[in-house]
């Protein structure tokens, strides 16, 4: 009942906001402008330090790494937001149905998404993009299927405990039908728990799109993301130090406010604050 | 063991506020004496519990004794450090708290736990160990003391562990014991047991005991000393008998008010038509094993047979797993029967799908036990209420508004349409339960220990409710209740359950007067309820006599 919590979670939100909207910005102010071609090269000015005229510096084609970041960013982001949306409305749908009506679907289900499960998420979307070939969409897809079972357990558990409660039998009692009571009665009460499940998966999308492109299966070059970035970048981690620590404190400074803002919607959402 | 002469007590509490900002607690002085019980009385929120716990400082966060002093064999305890006040802790001063679901650790044997405080405050070896806890469990009546310490806690009953977790207790022969309402989560029977177990033990010892309660009919039957508290002040103190016999103090008149308390039954229902008759019910649960070929069947209801008529109140009584839960969801097709019939209105509903059933369910209402979990905490009392009008026919929205106000007046709530459920107190959450059943006029409403989970006063209350809508709509009612004292000022008939079979049934009156089965006689006996003392109807004489 103190006042410490609360304003705690003020300055969670506040700051969560504030670094979550300066990503946002850069990756929406990249679609019209940007301070150089990101995709021009230019021999002369290979690995230069930050400077004047390269503000983050330049790579090894000379390319201008501020410019490479800002469109990394709009790849990246919509890239991770396709990922955790497909995931969510595939998973929490099939959860929601499984976890509420129970039966051998449920079993037949659950049985394989475990298999599923058992599977590294990274390994899974490996495999696809081995078919698909690399590219933006074949990522989305690929996240999205090592994500959608993760979605599955935790709103399938949630709506099992959901289920449970008098309130669902009230409902029961009173003569609405089970399609009702679950869009009246256990969706509402499930979606705190997705809204920050939503949060963290989409830290963990954009943490898999880098290791995509880290290993070459991702976003295929010429065109940017953070994780390719970081990929090409390996080999002059000594010399140019600037090409591998600008797209990674991107992608921290991203995971830490989208984590903030994820504490601060739980809060939100919980009837009791 | 102290060398001290007794004329000090165990323990003083001197001038005690207890709180943060705010005071919960205010200025508390009482003393429990060598091997008495005191009790210390007041309704949810009364501080009641803050003060057991500062004792052995297991305050919860951010709150602590603002001022005051508490006096153990007269040496004060704030002075203490830590490690002196955990040496005191379980040693000499032990506490057993109210969830006995939850105060067993449910990972461990019932033998560890019970070893750990003789490990820890005697340091015995832990074959002398184990022979003082089988003498203790034998102490306590448990069967099979030996498998009993390799059991663990989910294999008893909730009177069962309460009593194990109260032997533990005492094994270590504390000289004051804080029990903090070790009863409230238990059925009438456990309730029963618990307590003389409670009164075994500390007496052989010469335990004191502060017990912390609501229920001042546990404080009539046991306790010597009574503390009644309000808001956490002292309104009324005294030995427990004049407290409870001749209160001097507005409140705690109140308080023994509404004890249940024996007086002329109701007269029983005119013979109406039936509105709902069961027929030979048998009902089995599958039991959780751990393959699915060993799993078996429990059964729950042995051929149970029961009619309620149009405007008749029927309380189900019985202990906890004797089949009454099970009974009312039954009835209501909220669990499917493995034989037998239910009909409504003479047309047999047993095996209708639920699609066919909203008539029946409009006319036969539930009220839940627990009011936290009842109500959906996303939506507001409007809404909540509102909803069980939704399968009537064609409501304009302002007609709705208009049923479901008048609803929420009727259960003395009116306009709090806005608020949500946490806002509400328990029973104001069962009042709206109460709202959302009756809007819709049933015939029918069955009530699954409704006032069990309420304050004394609280149930009282809402018990009243219940009669004046029931006298005022006409609804006929299926009570049911752990608790034979509660019923008996609302029931015109009662049904005893005992493992699932329905063992005594009858006007309330001779089930009163005239117990056939001997679980009804234990339960009647079990139940703390008051003889109708002249004294306390009649408040005026206790004023002019407690003044001379």
């Amino acid at each position: 009942m103190s006042a410490r919590p609360n304003s705690r979670s003020r300055i969670r939100l506040l700051a969560g906001g504030l670094l979550a909207s300066a990503v946002l910005t850069m990756s929406v102010l990249a679609i019209f402008w940007t301070p150089l071609d990101p995709n021009r090269l230019d021999v002369l000015h290979r690995l230069n330090a930050p400077d004047v005229r390269n503000l983050f510096g330049t790579d090894e084609f000379g390319r201008d790494v501020l410019s490479r970041v800002m469109v990394g960013a709009t790849t990246s982001l919509s890239v991770a937001m396709l990922t955790v949306i497909v995931a969510i409305a595939v998973g929490s749908t099939i959860g929601f149905l499984t976890g509420f009506f129970r039966g051998w679907t449920d079993r037949v289900v659950m049985i394989l998404n475990d298999t599923l499960l058992a599977f590294p998420g990274i390994l899974l979307a490996l495999g696809l993009v081995a078919v698909t070939g690399p590219h933006a969409y074949a990522t989305v897809l690929a996240l999205a299927v090592a994500f959608t079972p993760k979605v599955m357990r935790v709103v399938r558990g949630t709506v099992l405990s959901l289920r449970e409660r008098e309130y669902i039998e009230a409902s029961r009692a009173m003569g609405n039908g089970p399609l009702y009571t679950l869009a009246r009665h256990i969706v509402p009460n499930a979606v705190a728990p997705i809204a920050v499940l939503a949060t963290s998966m989409f830290g963990w999308a954009i943490l898999m799109e880098s290791a995509l492109s880290f290993l070459g299966l991702g976003v295929p070059p010429p065109a940017a993301t953070w994780g390719n970035m970081l990929a090409t970048a390996r080999p002059y981690l000594t010399s140019a130090p600037w090409l591998s620590v600008i797209p990674g404190i991107l992608i921290a400074t991203t995971l830490l406010s989208v984590n903030l803002l994820g504490d601060s919607l739980r809060d939100w959402l919980d009837p009791r604050m | 063991m102290s060398s001290q002469p007794s004329s000090l007590p165990r323990l003083s509490i001197r001038n005690l506020s207890i709180g943060n900002q705010t005071a919960f607690v205010r200025d508390v002085s009482f003393d429990v004496g060598a091997g008495r019980i005191l009790a210390l009385v007041g309704e949810s929120g009364s501080g009641k519990t803050l003060i057991g716990r500062s004792i052995l400082r297991l305050l919860p966060e951010n709150i602590r004794q603002l001022d005051g002093d508490i006096l153990y064999h007269g040496g004060s305890l704030s002075g203490l450090s830590t490690a002196e006040i955990r040496r005191l802790r379980g040693g000499r001063i032990g506490m057993v708290f109210q969830e006995p679901l939850v105060s067993l650790n449910p990972a461990l044997s019932i033998g560890r736990q019970m070893a750990e405080g003789l490990k820890l405050h005697l340091g015995l070896d832990s074959g002398e160990i184990r022979t003082r806890c089988i003498d203790m469990l034998r102490r306590i009546h448990v069967p099979r003391p030996e498998q009993c310490l390799a059991a663990f806690p989910h294999q008893f009953s909730g009177g069962m562990r309460q009593r194990i977790m109260l032997a533990s207790v005492m094994l270590l022969r504390p000289d004051l014991l804080i029990a903090d309402e070790p009863t409230t989560a238990l059925d009438t029977l456990s309730q029963r047991q618990v307590i003389e177990t409670m009164l075994e033990l500390t007496r052989e010892v010469g335990t004191s005991v502060l017990l912390i309660t609501h229920n001042l009919g546990l404080v009539d039957k046991y306790a010597d000393d009574a503390v009644v508290l309000r808001r956490g002040e002292i309104v009324e103190e005294g030995t427990a008998a004049r407290v409870i016999r001749l209160p001097r103090h507005a409140y705690t008149r109140r308080l023994v008010d509404a004890l249940p308390r024996r007086r002329g039954g109701v007269v029983a229902a005119p013979p109406d038509e039936p509105i709902l008759v069961a027929k030979g019910l048998e009902l089995s649960f599958r039991s959780a094993g751990r393959s699915i070929l060993r799993r078996k069947k429990i059964r729950v209801l042995h051929g149970v047979s029961l009619t309620v008529r149009r405007g008749e109140t029927v309380a189900v009584v019985g202990g906890s797993g004797s089949g009454k839960t099970t009974l009312g969801r039954a009835l209501l097709r909220l669990l499917d029967v493995d034989r037998g019939t239910i009909s409504y209105r003479g047309a047999d509903v047993t095996r209708q799908p639920d699609r066919q059933l909203r008539p029946f369910r409009r006319a036969c209402q539930i009220v839940f036990q627990d009011p936290f979990s009842s109500l959906d905490p996303r939506m507001r009392v409007g809404a909540l209420v509102g909803e069980a009008l939704r399968h009537i026919t064609p409501l304009a929205a302002a007609e709705r508004r208009a049923r479901v106000e008048a609803a929420l007046a009727d259960v003395g709530l009116p306009g709090h349409a806005d608020r949500l459920p946490h806002q509400l107190s328990g029973g104001q959450r069962q009042r709206v339960a109460l709202a959302r059943a009756i809007v819709g006029d049933p015939e029918l409403l069955v009530a699954d220990e409704p006032i069990a989970s309420l304050d004394m006063t609280v149930q009282k209350q809402v018990l009243e409710l219940f009669q004046r809508l029931q006298a005022e709509r006409g609804f006929a009612c299926l009570f049911i209740s752990h608790d034979l004292a509660a019923v008996q000022q609302i029931a015109h008939r009662i049904v005893v359950m005992h493992e699932g079979r329905i063992v005594e049934e009858g006007p309330c009156d001779a089930i009163f007067d005239d117990p056939q089965h001997e679980y009804t006689r234990r339960l009647l006996e079990a139940s703390p309820l008051l003889d109708a003392t002249p004294a306390v109807t009649c408040p005026s004489a206790i004023f002019s006599e407690a003044k001379r």
